[in-house]
C-alpha cells in the first residue's frame, strides 16, 4: 500500500505492506533508530513517538494507520542542536542510564506536559506509568519531568 | 593559566554520553546496519530433556536459500566457553533444557525467516527431567555428572555441633526465593562477520567482551587475534548480559561463517525471556543456637541454588552466596554448606547480586524469628551482633577498617522515623481490618570485587593513552551499560591528572583496541577497574615529569605542551596498569578461609508497607535505604544505582514471578511477567555514609549489585510486622499471601 507519512517535518512516501508497524516504518524503512522496540506487545513504551501531537506507542499502530499523518520522533524534538527542556531535564536530573527507555520516556512526558503543563510527583508518575525503565527505579526520571515543567513554565 | 584545582571526583556530573541518549543518536547494536546483511534465528527445543531423533524443514518454503547451521558446522569446540565448557553452542544429539538452540537459519527477508523457523519440526524423543532441587538432591534422574551437583562450598568456622546442647534456644526456618528476570529494556542481540581470511567480528549488546572473545576463539578454533570484539551501546545489562551474549556471539558467528554474509541477530522480547539467563532460585535452611540474651552461638546455614540445566556460572554464584549467608554479624560458630544442583530449566545466570540477595533474604528474615523467640525486639538482637572491628566474618576475615554499623542502624532508623511510625502503625491496624501497614528493615554486606582470589586470577589490565592535544582516552574493556562507567572513570581520571572532566574520554570496548580489563560485573569497576585507571593515569603523568617535560605542579597549558612534545619525539605517550592485590589479603580456595573481599559495603534499608486484606496486594510506601560505600565518586550516579537496584529488588520481593511449566518460562511477555512501573514504586530515600577505602580509587568501593540484597528481606519484615503471619517465599504475590492468611 502507498502511504505519506510526515515524519519530523519532512515528508515521506512510501509503498508498504499493511502488516508492516509504525515502528518498523520509523526504524528500517525512514532508518531513524532513536525509536527503539523493547517488547512489541505494547508494554514497554520504548517505541513512543507522537502521532498528531499524541504519544503513541508506534508497536501498536499500524504504517497505514499513519497515512497522511504527523509524525514526531526522538529525532524530531531537538531545535537546531538545541534540546527541548525535556532532554535537557533527563540529561541535567540523572533520568537516565542506559538509555534505551529513554527516547519513549521523553516522548511520553512531552505529551504529559502538553496536557497538564504543572504536574505533581503523582501525577508524574500516573502519566508515565505505561513506560518501563528497568534501571533508575523512576526517581530521577520524574525529577527530570519536574525539571523540565518548570523550565517551561519560566519560558 | 593556573593549575586546574577544581575537585571532579565527588560531585554529581552530567554523564558522558547523555547528550546521545537523549537524542537517539546513540547506537545500539539493533540500529546498526552493514551492506548486504541477513538476519538470524534460532530454532530452540520444545522440550526440557530428551534424544534429537530428526530435524525436518516442512512448509512450501524456498529452504534453499536459506542458510541453515547445527552443531555439524562447528569447526572448533562446540561449547560456550565459559567455566567448565560443558554447555553446547548447539545442541547435538540431547538437549536438556526447554529453548535450548537447536539449529540456526538466516535469511535477508526478516519476515520469512520467521516464517521458517516456525517450519522447522524438531522430533525430540522425551527423556525424565528434573524441575525441583529436591528431585536433583534425591537423584531422581541424574542429568549432570555422577550427582547432579556442579558444585559445593563448606565454610566452617569454630564448631556449630559443640553448641547445640547448651543453647538457650534453637530456632531453626527455611526461606525459599524464586527465579527473576533482568528484564534489561533492550533485548539481546548480536551482529556478526566472519570468514576465513579476516576471522571473526562481532558488535553486541553484551557486558563482557573478553567473555565473548574466549567464547570465540574456542567456538572456531582461531588465534586470538582472528577474533574481534566490539561492544554497541548496551541497553541494559544486570548481569544478564554477562555470560549469554557468548552464546548469541557464536550463534550469529556461525551463520555469518556459513552465509558469506554479515548476519544480524536479534531476540525479540519473547525469545529473550524465555531462553536468556535468570536469577538462580534458592532454597535457605537455618538453624541457630542463641542464648537469653540475643547472642548468636552458632549458626548453620543450608544453602542450595537450582542452576539449571549447564554449569554456566553457577559455581560462581554460589560462592558470593555463600560468604553472604551469614551476613554482617560476629558469631565464633559457623557453618555454610551449599550446593548449586543441575535441573532441566534454562541454565541460571548472573543477575546483580550473584547469590548474595538469595542468602541474604534468608537470613535477615530468619534474625527476626530468632529475635521474637528470644524476645528481643529485632534492631536490639542485630546490635547485639554486629561485626566490629577486629571482629571475623564466617570465612574468618578480620575486619580492619572502621566499621559502625550501629551507627548506620541507629541513623536508618532515624532518617525512616521507625519507631514512632512502629508505634502509630499498632494504633491504625487495631482499628483498620483491611489496611495493614508494617514497617521493616534489613541489615547487610555485599562485597566489591570479584571472590577470593579472583581478582589475582583475572590480572586486569587498564590503559590510558594521551593526545598531542592532552586529551586523554582511557583504554578498559569495562562496557558502560547505564551504571555510569564512562562518566565515572573520566572523573577519577580527570582528578588524578588535575584536567578538565571534558578532555577524558573512553575507548570503545573493543577487543582490538583495548586490555582486558576483566569483565563488567561483581561492583568491581569503580573499586577495581577505577583503581587502575587512577594509577595508569598516575603512570602517564611520571612520564611526563621523568622526562623532564612537566613539574608535579602544572597547568592545564602546560600539561598539553609537555603531550604535544613528548608525543613528537617518541611516538605516542600510553600507560597501563596491572592489578595488584592489596597487601595483607589472602585467600585460601581450598579450605574458603580467608578474605572473601577487598572491601565491603554495608547497608541497612528499611521499608514502609500497606497490606491490603481485601486484594491482598502490598504496597511500598516508603524507603530508605542508607550504606557505607566508601567515598561516593558522584553522588547522582551512586544514588541512581541504589534507586535502580532498590526497584528491581522490590519487584523480586512482590511481583516478578517466573511461570515454570515442565521448564518452559509461560509468562514470557512483559505483559504478564510484572515488573515495577512508576506508579507502583514509593520514592526511594538514598543516603550514604562515606568511610573511604585506602585501596579504591579516592577511597572508593563497589556499589552496583548491594541495593539488590536488602529490600526483599525488609519488606518481608515490614508485611510480618502489619499482619503478623510470617512469610518466607517470594515472589510473595497477592495469590500467594492470601493462600497463607486462609489456611
Ligand atoms: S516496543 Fe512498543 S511498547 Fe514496547
Ligand atoms: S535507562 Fe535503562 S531502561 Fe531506562
Amino acid at each position: 500500500m502507498k502511504i505519506n507519512v510526515t515524519i519530523n517535518g519532512q515528508a515521506h512516501e512510501a509503498d508498504v505492506e499493511p502488516r508492516l508497524l509504525l515502528v518498523h516504518l520509523i526504524r528500517d524503512v525512514v532508518g531513524l533508530t532513536g525509536t527503539h522496540v523493547g517488547c512489541e506487545t505494547s508494554i514497554c513504551g520504548a517505541c513512543t513517538v507522537h502521532l498528531n501531537g499524541r504519544a503513541v506507542k508506534s508497536c501498536t499502530v499500524l504504517a497505514v494507520q499513519a497515512n497522511g499523518a504527523e509524525v514526531t520522533t526522538i529525532e524530531g524534538l531537538a531545535n537546531n542542536g538545541q534540546l527541548h527542556a525535556v532532554q535537557e531535564g533527563f540529561w541535567e536530573c540523572h533520568g537516565l542510564q542506559c538509555g534505551y527507555c529513554t527516547p519513549g520516556m521523553i516522548m511520553a512526558s512531552c505529551a504529559l506536559l502538553k496536557d497538564n503543563p504543572n504536574p505533581s510527583e503523582g501525577e508524574i508518575r500516573h502519566g508515565l506509568e505505561g513506560n518501563l525503565c528497568r534501571c533508575t527505579g523512576y526517581q530521577n526520571i520524574v525529577e527530570s519531568v519536574k525539571y523540565a515543567a518548570n523550565k517551561l513554565q519560566g519560558a | 593559566m593556573s593549575t586546574n584545582q577544581t575537585q571532579i571526583v565527588g560531585q554529581s556530573i552530567q554523564r558522558k554520553e547523555g547528550r546521545d541518549k537523549v537524542t537517539g543518536a546513540m547506537r545500539y547494536v539493533d540500529d546498526l546496519l552493514f551492506p548486504e546483511m541477513w538476519f538470524g534465528a534460532t530454532v530452540r527445543s520444545p522440550i526440557a530433556r530428551g534424544r534429537i531423533r530428526s530435524i525436518e524443514f516442512t512448509g512450501n518454503l524456498p529452504w534453499h536459500e536459506f542458510t541453515i547451521v547445527t552443531a555439524k558446522d562447528i569447526s572448533g569446540q562446540n561449547c560456550t566457553a565459559l567455566i567448565l565448557d560443558d554447555q553446547p553452542c548447539l545442541a547435538d544429539k540431547f538437549v536438556n533444557h526447554a529453548e535450548e538452540p537447536v539449529v540456526l537459519l538466516a535469511h535477508p527477508d526478516k519476515y520469512l525467516l520467521e516464517e521458517a523457523r516456525r517450519a522447522v519440526k524438531i522430533d525430540i524423543e522425551p527423556l525424565p527431567a528434573l524441575f525441583t532441587m529436591d528431585d536433583a538432591l534425591n537423584q531422581t534422574e541424574i542429568i549432570w555428572g555422577d550427582d547432579n551437583v556442579f558444585k559445593t562450598f563448606l565454610v566452617e568456622k569454630g564448631n556449630v555441633d559443640d553448641v547445640w546442647a547448651s543453647a538457650d534456644f534453637i530456632v531453626e526456618g527455611e526461606y525459599e526465593t524464586g527465579a527473576q528476570e533482568q528484564l534489561y529494556i533492550e533485548p539481546n542481540g548480536m551482529i556478526a562477520m566472519a570468514n576465513a581470511d579476516d576471522g571473526v567480528t562481532v558488535w553486541g549488546s553484551l557486558q563482557c567482551p573478553y567473555y565473548v572473545h574466549k567464547a570465540l576463539l574456542k567456538l572456531f578454533g582461531l588465534p586470538p587475534d582472528k577474533v574481534r570484539v566490539i561492544q554497541a551501546a548496551t541497553g541494559g545489562g544486570f548481569g544478564g548480559k554477562e555470560e549469554y551474549p557468548s552464546m548469541i556471539a557464536g550463534h550469529a558467528a556461525l551463520l555469518a561463517w556459513k552465509a558469506g554474509k554479515p548476519v544480524k541477530l536479534i531476540y525479540d522480547r519473547a525469545e529473550d525471556m524465555a531462553a536468556t539467563t535468570k536469577r538462580h532460585p534458592s532454597r535457605t535452611r537455618h538453624r541457630t543456637a542463641v542464648n537469653k540474651d540475643g547472642k548468636l552461638l552458632a549458626m548453620d546455614i543450608e544453602f542450595v541454588i537450582d542452576g539449571g540445566a549447564y554449569a554456566t556460572l553457577s559455581s560462581v554464584v554460589l560462592s558470593r552466596g555463600t560468604i553472604h549467608a551469614a551476613g554482617p554479624y560476629a558469631c565464633d560458630n559457623v557453618r555454610v554448606r551449599s550446593k548449586a544442583v543441575a535441573t532441566n530449566h534454562p541454565p541460571h545466570g548472573a543477575f546483580r547480586g550473584f547469590g548474595a540477595p538469595q542468602s541474604i533474604f534468608a537470613l535477615e528474615r530468619h534474625l527476626n524469628k530468632v529475635a521474637a523467640t528470644v524476645g528481643l525486639r529485632p534492631e536490639e538482637l542485630r546490635r547485639r551482633n554486629f561485626l566490629h572491628e577486629g571482629q571475623t566474618t564466617a570465612t574468618g576475615q578480620v575486619i580492619r577498617e572502621k566499621l559502625d554499623l550501629d551507627g548506620l542502624l541507629t541513623r536508618a532508623l532515624e532518617l525512616s522515623d521507625y519507631h514512632a511510625k512502629k508505634e502509630r502503625f499498632a494504633e491504625h491496624n487495631a482499628t483498620n481490618a483491611t489496611q495493614k501497614k508494617g514497617i521493616g528493615f534489613a541489615t547487610f554486606l555485599h562485597g566489591a570485587g570479584f571472590t577470593g582470589s579472583g581478582e589475582r586470577f583475572l590480572e586486569s589490565v587498564v590503559g590510558i593513552e594521551a593526545t598531542a592535544t592532552g586529551n586523554v582516552c582511557i583504554l578498559v574493556a569495562s562496557t558502560e551499560i547505564g551504571q555510569g562507567t564512562n562518566t565515572i572513570l573520566s572523573q577519577i581520571a580527570a582528578e588524578a591528572l588535575r584536567l578538565d572532566y571534558e578532555m577524558i574520554e573512553l575507548a570503545q570496548p573493543d577487543t582490538a583496541n583495548v586490555p582486558n580489563s576483566g569483565p563488567t560485573v561483581a561492583s568491581r569497576t569503580c573499586m577495581i577497574v577505577g583503581k587502575l585507571v587512577e594509577s595508569a593515569a598516575l603512570g602517564l603523568k611520571q612520564t611526563l615529569v621523568q622526562s623532564g617535560l612537566l613539574t608535579d605542579d602544572y597547568s592545564l597549558d602546560e600539561w598539553r605542551q609537555a603531550c604535544a612534545i613528548y608525543i613528537a619525539e617518541h611516538g605516542a605517550l600510553k600507560s597501563f596498569s596491572k592489578y595488584e592485590a592489596p597487601p595483607n589479603i589472602f585467600w585460601n580456595d581450598e579450605t574458603y578461609q580467608g578474605d572473601a573481599y577487598g572491601a565491603y559495603a554495608w547497608a541497612v534499608y528499611v521499608a514502609e508497607v500497606t497490606v491490603n486484606l481485601v486484594t491482598y496486594e502490598t504496597r511500598v510506601d516508603d524507603f530508605v535505604a542508607l550504606q557505607e560505600v566508601g567515598k561516593v565518586i558522584n553522588p547522582v550516579l551512586a544514588a541512581g544505582q541504589i534507586e535502580g537496584g532498590v526497584a528491581q529488588a522490590i519487584g523480586y520481593a512482590l511481583y516478578e514471578n517466573v511461570v515454570w511449566d515442565n521448564g518452559t518460562m509461560r509468562n514470557n511477555q512483559m505483559t504478564n511477567y510484572i515488573m515495577p512501573t512508576s506508579e507502583d514504586l514509593p520514592p526511594i530515600r538514598v543516603f550514604f555514609e562515606e568511610n573511604p577505602y585506602t585501596y579504591g580509587p579516592s577511597g572508593a568501593k563497589g556499589i552496583g549489585e548491594l541495593p539488590m540484597d536488602g529490600p526483599a528481606p525488609a519488606i518481608l519484615n515490614a508485611i510480618e510486622s502489619a499482619i503478623g503471619v510470617r512469610v518466607n517465599c517470594i515472589p510473595l504475590l497477592p495469590e500467594t499471601l492470601m493462600k497463607v492468611m486462609n489456611a
